[in-house]
């Protein structure tokens, strides 16, 4: 089971390094990062194997919603099977 | 991997452009509850109810969270009470409608609907009874939905039940009074109606559907008006609905993705997703502000029909391919009240319910949450019935007639309800009298277009 982690807003020290460590504190092992700026923004996208994760789903979500608020980024975790069945046929 | 504006635009699409999942509804038949003794038969319902929806609204939060798309309603379709009441030798039929809100408040859904009556060709036992009780039920409760169906292109209209259904919604709002006249909110009449509707008021379990079974209903108006807004004014209209087919098998495939795994968690069968383009009272989330996008001034303007008409097959095209199984009114809706953008065209007066009848002809629903004066005769409000089902009835399409009177108040007066029903002015019904014509009652016979073996 795969998820995408994504993160937007402002560019600043350290959101890769504060992203990911959360991941491997729970045992998300991050497969591809992809980043970008945007119109002055910085996005990121992840795709993250969660098989092995060792907390709830929910739980991780929400833990990634906290960072992004101590970040003042906008950080979504969603399943990716949303992005696959949305734009691939 | 993905790419990065796909994944951008998947989220713009739930933050900004409210998409949304606007119903998981879960049919489930109760004709294994039927019992002559009426406490008997509502304990059944209730444990029945209890026993399968108990994991609804859990699993639908789980996935909420999995998807990160939100799924604003979870709601309960059951077989149409008549059916239960035929068995029952009692005129407290209202005591079902009391079965159900308790069930409803023990599983925490939204709505549940079902308290209903198939009289398209005539009554059966129960029918009757069910049909005076809806006043009392949809005053005493507050999740239980409605709905009666007093047409159809097989069998034509039933105009006895047409002239009743004036009187109980008058009645209904009459009885409601304290509370905006809600009541009313939570009736449907229809014609050919649609046995796997997820949407409220009007859901009920079809007698041909299985045991249990989960129905979607999407919504996605915001992202239909932002695709065209981003493509600016340059493209014809070839090009609108292509865009706009696009656009609506994007939010479709998310329905089938949420309705799938629904299904798989609850062990219940997929049964089909509703195409829908759903408003809601939230700016920008307007079927009315899509049409002023495609280029009209105002909805309800000349042209408005023909924009309509383009905005549904395009939706039902594009939805198409995105879901194994579609069903339900699948349609573009134009619930006024419950639409930002046809309030503000219903204010201003370019938005008539002549217009918008004719707008009916073309779309999924029909006369959809119009607040019309209080003082409206109930024979004027059965004429209203009638037309629309005639519509309906000659197209083989659904329609349906979801007025409010609005008691105490005039033309121009405004009325608000809150929430998703959001709220609107009270507009001009034409009252010139059809009480001779809707007197005379029998059944307008089927039309020829029913004749198809």
């Amino acid at each position: 089971m795969r998820a995408v982690i994504t993160v937007v807003g402002k560019d600043t020290v350290g959101i890769l390094a504060r992203v990911s460590s959360l991941c491997a504190k729970f045992n998300v092992n991050i497969s591809d990062v992809s980043q970008t700026i945007l119109q002055d923004m910085f996005c990121m996208i992840m795709l993250c194997d969660i098989s092995k994760i060792n907390i709830d789903f929910n739980d991780f979500v929400d833990n990634m919603q906290e960072l992004g608020k101590t970040l003042n980024m906008s950080i979504h975790v969603m399943h990716e099977d949303i992005f696959n069945s949305m734009h691939r046929i | 991997m993905y790419n990065i504006g796909d994944i951008l635009e998947t989220i713009k699409m739930i933050q900004e452009e409210n998409l949304d999942i606007r119903t998981v509804t879960m049919g489930i038949s109760l004709l294994d509850c039927t019992d002559s003794n009426i406490d008997t038969a509502c304990q059944k319902v209730y444990d029945k109810i209890v026993r399968i929806a108990s994991d609804l609204v859990p699993v639908c939060e789980q996935i909420e969270k999995i998807y990160g798309i939100p799924i604003i309603n979870k709601r309960i379709a059951v077989t149409p009470i008549a059916m239960l009441a035929a068995c029952c030798q009692t005129s407290k039929i209202v005591k079902f409608a009391h079965a159900l809100e308790r069930a409803a408040n023990t599983v925490g859904v939204n709505f549940i609907g079902g308290y209903s009556a198939l009289v398209h060709k005539g009554f059966a036992a129960g029918d009757y009874a069910l049909i005076e009780s809806i006043p009392e039920a949809l005053a005493e409760t507050e999740h239980v939905c409605a709905s009666v169906n007093i047409g159809s292109t097989k069998s034509g209209i039933n105009m006895d039940a047409v002239s009743m259904m004036g009187r109980i919604i008058l009645d209904t709002a009459k009885k409601t009074s304290g509370q905006n006249c809600i009541g009313a909110a939570k009736l449907v009449v229809f014609c050919n109606a649609p046995e796997d509707n997820p949407f409220m008021a009007g859901a009920f379990h079809g007698v041909g559907e299985p045991d249990c079974v989960i129905n979607v209903g999407v919504s996605g108006p915001g992202v239909v008006r932002a695709a065209l807004a981003k493509a600016g004014d340059n493209l014809d209209l070839s090009e609108v609905a292509e865009l706009i087919k696009r656009t609506a098998f994007k939010i479709t495939r998310m329905g089938q993705l949420v309705a799938k795994e629904a299904s798989k968690r609850l062990c219940i069968p997929f049964g089909i997703v509703d195409l829908s383009l759903a408003p809601t009272p939230a700016i920008g989330d307007s079927v009315a502000h899509i049409l002023e996008e495609m280029g009209l001034e105002k909805c309800g303007c000349c042209g408005t029909t023909a924009a309509l008409a383009l905005l549904n097959d395009a939706v039902k095209k594009g939805g198409t391919m995105a879901s194994s199984h579609v069903g339900g009114l699948s349609g573009a809706f134009i619930p006024v009240t419950e639409d930002a953008g046809m309030v503000e065209a219903a204010k201003s007066g370019t938005l008539t319910i002549e217009k918008l009848e004719a707008m009916t002809a073309v779309c999924s629903v029909g006369l959809d949450m119009i607040i019309i004066p209080g003082d409206t005769p109930a024979e004027v409000i059965s004429a209203i019935i009638a037309d629309e089902a005639a519509i309906g009835m000659i197209n083989s399409k659904t329609t349906a007639v979801r007025l409010i009177p609005a008691i105490g108040k005039k033309e121009g007066d405004e009325l608000s309800f809150g929430g998703l029903l959001g709220g609107g002015p009270v507009m001009r019904v034409n009252t010139a009298s059809p009480a001779k014509f809707i007197k005379r009652g029998g059944r307008i016979p089927a039309p020829i277009q029913s004749l198809k073996n």
